[in-house]
């Protein structure tokens, strides 16, 4: 190392000489910019750059400015004047974006052949649209669906996006075969073997690879499915985390993907973890600090894991913020075979769903455990339902859940086709009594998916996957509230001093044979229900319901593949504006009212004016075939004598019915 | 109202006429039997037994005095409506597909099968309708065979010396009787082989249906299309209902695929479409397998289904089917 004597240090730079011009890449590759400390940073070049830019040539010529382009608002479909929401649909070859809103306002905004080879997906926000290729995946994003930005990953299954679209995660073995391109937006020889690559979105820069995780005693060759997501987001923005099962989980800041601390949180035997999301009260929160109302300290982001039994420790779930690594709260359980965390929307409530079995090791029964996050010391009730319960979900904006649970015998035997007896249940928080308690439950079903909408208060129970049962229910679970008199949807029920559960309605059950999936569409004004032919390839389709349950249109679609809703980021209105509008709804309605009266009365118009046309047209043409065929006077007249032929014969029938009843 | 049903075939319904009264439906059945019924009450009037295989189709003239039927026994017999008796009976290589009588009764058309190395044929006999009906000439007076696709079904123009024929290939064609010329040939009438034509009451024109799950109407002169009835099944059957403007659907499921899908899958409705608007009305649900056949009374009072199922369902509409406007005061001039 060239050391420079007078200032007893050294000059600051090194020469290394590697074998091969591979070790020399993955080297620079690995430790270029690596962080010495928040001041110093290590710079790796080879010495053809060094070259390159010794031969510079010094003289300064000012480049051409680059004629600017206006690029299109990538957010413009959020401007529709009419509030109008856009789905895709893939059908055959065929990807199709509609505008969806009433029946005259609905047409295709975009329609191209070809345009994915596997299937298509929004990003968290809507903002772009994402189509899958042999090469990689391709983003598509405003007014006119312009390609925004592709990422070079062959073969690539599955292709995930990170909360606030910042970054693309896509996933399949990277292989990289001789003589690829190379480049920052290129997977290089040092990332194969890895699944998993990360890519910046605005600048298609690859980020990071990592390689795959597999659950516990499972690896490349036996495991099928991957975990999915790989990646999980933390909600701010400032982390991302991938678990290696049954040892760590490991943390990484974004947005220089360097593993925070240097370490990972090391917790023997970690099964599953999820982030905790934010909720309205913490953007609120956020927004005021930004206009600078007095410095708060940063808010920690929060993570929920959980561990099974290891020798003589129990089972826990835990608690854990980041980055200061505290744990917050942890609940030991006993006979577990397996959990699940529920976050609620808002990150009000986390709910475990513990699964326990007897000493026999039999399935036995089923524990909530509920974490009241935001109240102090984080209470945990425990809730314990008879039966085991196959699905849950919080509502979301609400303090409301609902479980399906079964006690039939053929559930978890893994029987094709058999329709297993489910119990639908809906809990509440009681302020007064302050814990959970049952609203109602709804016995003896066959659903089994709980879909509610992303606005709360109404959910869709559907029976799916059966060959047999395929019903929607729509229900409201504040029925006796109308929105002129509902102050705040947030606002605790007891104070609305009504009877426990009485507000539960359904309000409609339907029928949509075969159907496999179910979705709201972001505004929770309507629900589309699809049967693809990934599934089965009967009566392929999809259908759109209002939240009501009423029939907006069915489409019987051979070869249907996919139905997605774009997806709406999160308002911009703050609370305050949200309660205004609240308040002068019945203006609005009245507004809305005048538009679609208009509307109608136009389209029925064009219509009328459709028919009347089809009518003269039709008259015209019978007149001239009577006229040029007058010898037919005849037939016209026998017809008539027949006509009245027959009234004579409907009252002799009457008559006969008379006499037999006699 | 409430269907009636008739129960008297043991296997499936291939064919259902009103008599021009309409007082009386014949049906007849792959199980060889022809049946007569009392249309307003359903009940059995009498048989015609004589038929030795599947009887693919009947008609009777417009006295209800003579009524035909043709067999897959080869064999197509005149029948006395009022006794039962048959009069006569013609003997053909093939088996009779389709039988019409002209507008006067003066003629009767019929369809043989394309089989065993005889080409499919048309021919055409006068009826001798003097004296008991027993003395008919053996020979037809005239006969002609179609070319390039062989002929599915027909039905007189409003004169004996034209008919229509349907196709296998989908086409439709206008036949000069007398010299068994193509009048008129539309070679896109459908997309697959035409199943019904039923004649409007003055025969200027008609509807057709097709396994390519439409129906259309034609021109009766020119071939030329009028209005088109797309659906999402195979039709076998399409029927113009007299006094409303509305044509009845009728069809589902290929038989041969029936036990594998269920009766709301096949889709074995009536369905009743706006005759010049194109859009669907309404649907009568109730045979369990596809329907074959469909007529409508002369008056437009009722309506019959035969189903694969071997049911018929006879409908006596209501009240409100005839007081209705679903479209306000659009409806056209009475025909």
């Amino acid at each position: 190392m060239p050391w420079n004597d007078k200032a007893g240090k050294s000059k600051g730079f090194a020469f290394i000489e590697f074998n091969t011009a591979e070790e020399a890449d993955r080297a620079r590759h690995t430790m270029d910019k690596h962080p010495f400390d928040a001041k110093h940073r290590f710079s790796v070049n080879t010495l053809t750059e060094i070259d390159s830019y010794i031969d510079m040539d010094e003289k300064f010529v000012e480049p051409e400015p680059e004629e600017f382009k206006t690029k299109e608002h990538l957010r413009a479909w959020l401007a529709d004047p009419q509030g109008r929401d856009q789905y895709v649909t893939y059908r055959a070859d065929d990807v199709t974006v509609y505008w969806h809103g009433k029946p005259a306002q609905t047409e295709i905004a975009e329609e191209r052949q070809n345009w994915t080879d596997l299937y298509v997906q929004w990003s968290p926000q809507g903002t772009l649209f994402a189509t899958m290729h042999r090469q990689g995946v391709k983003l598509w994003g405003g007014p006119s669906f312009q390609l925004i930005q592709r990422f070079a990953h062959p073969l690539i299954k599955r292709v995930d996006f990170s909360p606030d679209e910042r970054y693309l995660v896509t996933f399949e073995r990277i292989s990289i075969p001789e003589n690829a391109p190379q480049g920052p937006q290129y997977l290089g020889k040092e990332n194969e073997g890895d699944y998993v690559a990360v890519w910046d979105v605005k600048t298609g820069h690859l980020k990071r690879t990592f390689p795959r995780s597999f659950p516990v005693g499972e690896d490349e060759a036996t495991s099928k499915n991957p975990m999915w997501p790989p990646l999980k987001w933390s909600h701010d923005g400032k982390y991302v985390a991938r678990i290696t099962p049954g040892q760590q989980i490991s943390v990484y800041s974004l947005p220089d993907f360097g593993l925070v601390d240097k370490k990972s949180i090391k917790i023997e035997g970690v099964v599953d973890f999820e982030w905790c999301p934010l909720g309205d009260k913490d953007y609120d929160e956020d927004a005021k600090d930004a206009k600078g109302k007095g410095p708060k300290k940063a808010r920690e982001s929060m993570l929920a894991y959980w561990t099974p039994e290891i020798g003589n420790q129990p089972a826990r779930a835990s608690l854990m913020s980041f980055p200061s690594r505290v744990q917050l709260r942890s609940k030991n359980l006993f006979n577990v075979s397996d959990c699940k965390i529920f976050f609620h929307n808002q990150g009000d409530f986390l709910c475990v769903k513990v699964d326990r079995h007897t000493k026999t090791k039999k399935p036995a029964s089923c524990n909530l455990e509920v974490f009241r996050l935001r109240e102090k010391d984080i209470p945990v009730e425990v809730l314990e339902p008879k039966d085991t319960v196959i699905d849950f979900a919080w509502e979301p904006k609400g303090e409301r859940f609902v479980i399906i649970s079964t006690n039939d015998p053929n559930y978890g035997t893994g029987v094709v086709g058999v329709q297993i007896k489910t119990d639908v249940s809906f809990y509440q928080l009681d302020r007064a009594r302050n814990d959970f308690r049952l609203l109602k439950t709804l016995g003896a079903r066959t659903t089994n998916v709980i879909k509610w909408s992303p606005k709360g208060r109404h959910v869709v129970l559907a029976s799916m996957g059966s060959g047999s049962k395929s019903d929607l229910e729509f229900w409201d679970v504040d029925f006796n509230v109308d929105d002129f008199s509902r102050k705040d949807p947030a606002a605790p029920v007891a104070e609305r001093k009504e009877e426990w559960g009485a507000g539960m309605q359904m309000m409609t059950s339907v029928d949509h044979y075969g159907v496999t999936d179910v979705e709201w569409d972001p505004s929770g004004r309507y629900v589309a229900t699809s049967v693809s032919v990934w599934r089965h390839s009967v009566e392929n389709g999809y259908a759109i319901w209002d939240f009501r349950g009423q029939e907006q249109q069915r489409h019987l679609v051979d070869r249907f593949k996919q139905f997605a809703w774009r997806p709406r980021p999160r308002t911009l209105l703050t609370k305050e504006q949200q309660k205004t509008i609240r308040k002068n709804l019945k203006e609005y309605s009245r507004q809305f009212e005048e538009e679609d009266a208009a509307q109608e009365s136009n389209v029925s118009a064009e219509l009328i004016q459709a028919r009347k046309r089809a009518i003269n047209e039709w008259n015209a043409w019978r007149a001239r075939v009577k006229s040029e065929t007058p010898a037919k006077k005849k037939t016209a007249k026998k017809l008539e004598e027949e006509k009245e032929e027959a009234v004579e014969l409907i009252d002799e029938l009457i008559d006969e019915t008379v006499e037999i009843l006699d | 109202m409430r269907p009636i049903l008739l129960q008297g075939h043991e296997r499936s319904l291939t064919q259902i006429k009103y008599n021009a009264d309409g007082d009386l439906i014949f049906s007849c059945s792959k199980d060889h039997r022809i049946n007569v019924w009392y249309s307003h009450n359903g009940e059995r009037l009498g048989t015609y037994d004589g038929h030795n295989g599947t009887i693919w189709t009947v008609d009777v003239d417009s006295e209800s005095r003579f009524l035909i039927s043709g067999s897959a026994d080869n064999m197509m017999k005149l029948w006395e409506v009022k006794t039962g008796k048959c009069l006569y009976t013609w003997e053909f290589p093939t088996a009779i597909k389709r039988v019409a009588f002209s507008e006067d009764d003066n003629y009767i058309a019929c369809i043989t099968e394309q089989r065993m190395g005889y080409q499919g044929a048309i021919r055409i006999f006068q009826i001798n309708r003097k004296g008991d009906g027993k003395d008919q000439s053996k020979e037809p007076n005239f006969m002609f065979h179609p070319i390039e696709s062989k002929a599915t079904v027909l039905a007189f123009s409003a004169t004996s010396d034209q008919l229509v024929t349907g196709h296998e290939s989908g086409k439709l064609t206008l036949y000069n009787t007398k010299t068994g010329e193509e009048v008129v040939s539309n070679k896109r009438a459908h997309r697959e082989v035409v199943t019904d034509i039923q004649m409007s009451p003055d025969r200027s024109y008609f509807i057709t249906s097709s396994k390519d799950k439409s129906a259309k109407l034609y021109d009766t002169k020119t071939l030329d299309e009028l209005k088109s009835y797309t659906t999402e099944t195979p039709l076998n059957s399409a029927a113009i209902a007299p006094g409303r403007p509305y044509i009845l659907l009728g069809g589902g499921q290929e038989a041969m695929n029936v036990t594998t899908t269920s009766a709301r899958q096949g889709k074995f409705e009536t369905r009743f479409w706006h005759k010049i608007f194109e859009e669907e009305v309404g649907r009568v649900k109730g045979h369990f397998g596809p329907i074959n056949t469909i007529a409508v009374h002369p008056a437009g009072t009722s309506y019959a289904s035969g189903g694969e199922d071997g049911f018929i369902r006879v409908h006596h509409f209501d009240e409100s089917y005839f007081r209705a406007r679903p479209y306000g005061d659009m409806e056209p001039e009475e025909e």
